[in-house]
């Protein structure tokens, strides 16, 4: 155990390390370029880039390199020049609440785009609503992030001001599964599985939650560790249940290899997840196994918009790393809702002591046609575009198989 | 219960797995007292070597019995030559030093292999898809078995009864033994106790590899992070079992894995316990053991009483 509180020690003191040498040098580089004539504004970047969850990761990080990238070439802010800062959260919320600090200590940084994980979000939301730093997500899908803890019960309160989302929460997801699952898929019975993080966990209860009051049974239920690999246990209890259906709530890292040990078992049902799992990774590392698995995800399959036509070109021409799929066109339209609020609040290249704050009560006013629809937010700084796609693996690809929008109510 | 013989099966399975690779750590314990938490990086790059033969040495499409013997060639002589470059490199010089010094120096080799693969391995930052051996899933009885199990089944006690073959009959085995009792005496007795140290981490790097191997066909995938929690899962195997004794570590992996597997499947079924089982709770559970077995039995399961080690 010693070896595993040494590591985590080395990891903490190495990205502290990092991060400072992160800061010091950009801040010597903004010096340096005081010459230029345009001031120099970024767009903070919060996402998993390497390890667990870093090809959905990355896909935000480019999106968002190619929002701002579009806005300096189409000089839409005049006397600004927008760079992209993007750190690395690893998916560990105690990283993405000191990526968050760094962000807010770099006086240039006017808005924030991430994080992916909703457990993230929760320990950055603080940070930048003390800095009124506004912070849109891409991608974070748990209700009580903008709804408050009681939302359930029907007692929406907005826990913080400052923090906005592209992407629909897990109460629409969740359910809107759950009606595709019974109503169409005709399945009976479900095996619920999470993986006892903020999202995963969040969305497997609202699933089950919306499969029940849908007339299906939940035919038993198990969590998993992320990280784990061996699921051989939990394949057994699963084909053992009688259940015609696999729910699973949480990132496509364990559930590729729950899919795959669970077909190599001989059992023949699909496996149900959210947009966690809905990345090219999660057919790549099945095989074969991930045939006939389905998935929601947030908006309509952006490779279908015609007005994303031209972000997929330029992401495939300069060769990003990454899956965009999922939350690229969110993270370009994040990405650009920031920009927009900063050419009504930046003129001429001069930014007001209060931008920040100014910048925040912009982007609650945002209202324009986005690459993956329209961008606009309500009271609770979610997005008024509810629309959930359901998608399926067929002949090694994700095809988009229904796309609709859901009543919570 | 009529899942009990699969669940078994399954925990055999992992034991297994848990077993090849708790053999490293034991065998170098055993001869040099130092516990190579690197270990689990040896059994990582093993599966990374294996995998790297396939890719990129045979031609495409190969059929996977022909592939198979060269990738464990492989993945056996990366991992062979990573473990002796750390004996040479990372530990012999400090032979003499305070204990804790190639403790760190092992913790730091660990870190280091691991973001050695992930920098500079091509497509380490994901998982990577391991080859599998077609065919499957087999069913015998209620037990339904992958190739990957067979495999691991099958590698597994055949390798085992090898070592213990080795260790017993042959002369550097018995030269081995008694490096272990005494290294000083064995030393006078004109053994080679550094050839002997370099053939302990010889002999665990092989292992290790085919670990890594099964490990890629049994899971389909592996990353560079892989050798971290198996790693650590395979030294409890050995602690448990008697670090230090060769049979300890299969023993104590095969309980180690039975213990996780039943734990996550049955514990939930007990009224009352609802909320402590599943698949969640196995490694609270496979530590609750190691608890239990320290406190009752200091020197593990099948591990000797010896005075002046600890």
């Amino acid at each position: 155990m010693r070896h595993r509180s040494l590591l985590i020690l080395t990891t903490v003191l190495t990205t502290g390390a990092l991060t400072l040498t992160a800061c010091g040098s950009r801040d010597k580089k903004d010096d340096n370029g005081g010459g230029d004539k345009k001031t120099t504004v970024v767009i903070g970047v919060d996402a998993p880039l390497t390890g667990q969850n870093s090809a959905t990761g990355l896909g935000i990080q480019y999106g968002v390199q190619i929002a701002v990238d579009d806005a300096n070439a189409k000089n839409l802010v005049p006397g600004v020049k927008f760079e992209v800062k993007a750190l690395d959260d690893k998916a560990l919320p105690p990283t993405g609440q000191q990526n968050a600090t760094a962000l807010v200590a770099n006086k240039d940084v006017l808005g924030v785009v991430g994080p992916l994980n909703s457990g993230v979000a929760q320990t950055m939301q603080q940070v930048f609503a003390t800095a009124n730093l506004v912070e849109i997500s891409p991608s974070n899908t748990n209700p009580t992030l903008t709804q408050g803890k009681d939302w359930a019960a029907g007692n929406k309160t907005r826990p913080f001001k400052t923090y906005f989302r592209t992407a629909t929460t897990d109460a629409i997801q969740g359910g809107f599964a759950a009606d595709y699952a019974v109503n169409t898929l005709k399945k009976k019975s479900v095996f619920v599985v999470d993986d006892k993080q903020t999202y995963g966990a969040g969305l497997a209860a609202l699933f089950k939650q919306g499969f029940t009051k849908a007339g299906g049974k939940v035919a038993g239920e198990d969590h998993v560790n992320v990280g784990d690999k061996d699921f051989a246990t939990l394949v057994t209890k699963i084909k053992n249940s009688g259940a015609d259906l696999v729910y699973y709530g949480g990132q496509y890292d364990e559930a590729q290899i729950v899919t795959k040990q669970l077909k190599d078992s001989g059992a023949k049902l699909p496996l149900f997840g959210g947009d966690g799992i809905y990345s090219d990774t999660f057919i790549t590392t099945a095989g074969k196994a991930s045939e006939g698995d389905l998935a929601t995800s947030v908006g309509e399959p952006v490779d279908g918009l015609a007005a994303a036509k031209d972000f997929i070109q330029k992401y495939k021409d300069k060769k990003y790393p990454g899956d965009y799929g999922t939350y690229g066109g969110y993270s370009y339209d994040a990405a650009t809702a920031i920009i927009k609020a900063i050419g009504n609040v930046v003129k001429d290249g001069k930014v007001p002591a209060d931008a920040r704050q100014q910048i925040v009560a912009e982007v609650q006013k945002s209202q324009f046609d986005g690459i993956a629809g329209k961008v606009s937010f309500d009271e609770f700084g979610d997005t008024t575009n509810k629309r959930l796609t359901v998608y399926q693996v067929t002949n090694g690809k994700w095809k988009a198989v229904k796309s609709g929008t859901y009543d919570a109510g | 219960m009529h899942t009990l013989p699969q669940q078994l099966a399954n925990g055999l399975l992992l034991g297994s797995m848990y077993g090849l690779i708790a053999i490293g750590y034991t065998m170098v314990y055993g001869i040099v007292q130092l516990i190579n938490f690197a270990h689990g990086e040896i059994f990582m790059t093993g599966a990374f070597g294996g995998l790297t033969v396939y890719l990129y040495v045979l031609p495409d499409g190969i059929s996977m019995w022909i592939a198979l013997p060269l990738m464990l060639i492989g993945g056996a002589l990366v991992s062979v030559l990573i473990a002796l470059g750390a004996e040479r490199f990372a530990y012999r010089p400090l032979r003499g030093a305070p204990r804790l010094a190639p403790l760190i120096t092992a913790i730091g080799l660990s870190l280091a292999l691991q973001q050695a693969v992930f920098n500079w391995y091509p497509k380490a930052k994901n998982d990577e898809v391991f080859p599998q051996i077609p065919g499957g899933p087999f069913h015998v009885g209620s037990i339904t078995f992958g190739t990957g199990d067979i495999f691991l089944i099958t590698a597994a006690p055949l390798c085992m009864a090898a070592l213990a073959l080795f260790v017993r009959s042959s002369r550097t085995g018995r030269a081995m033994q008694a490096t272990a009792q005494d290294p000083d005496t064995a030393q006078l007795m004109g053994i080679d106790t550094n050839r002997i140290i370099m053939i302990a981490f010889a002999i665990g790097g092989l292992f290790a590899a085919v670990a890594g191997i099964a490990w890629g066909l049994k899971y389909g995938s592996i990353k560079y992070e892989m050798g971290f929690q198996a790693g650590l899962k395979a030294f409890t195997a050995a602690v448990l079992g008697g670090i230090g004794n060769i049979y300890g570590a299969m023993i104590g992996g095969v309980v180690l894995g039975l213990a996780e597997t039943m734990a996550s499947a049955y514990i939930s079924n007990v009224p009352g316990m609802e909320q402590l089982g599943g698949s969640g709770w196995a490694n609270v559970w496979a530590f609750v053991l190691l608890i239990l077995v320290l406190l009752f039995r200091p020197q593990g399961l099948v591990g000797e009483r010896v005075a002046d080690r600890a």
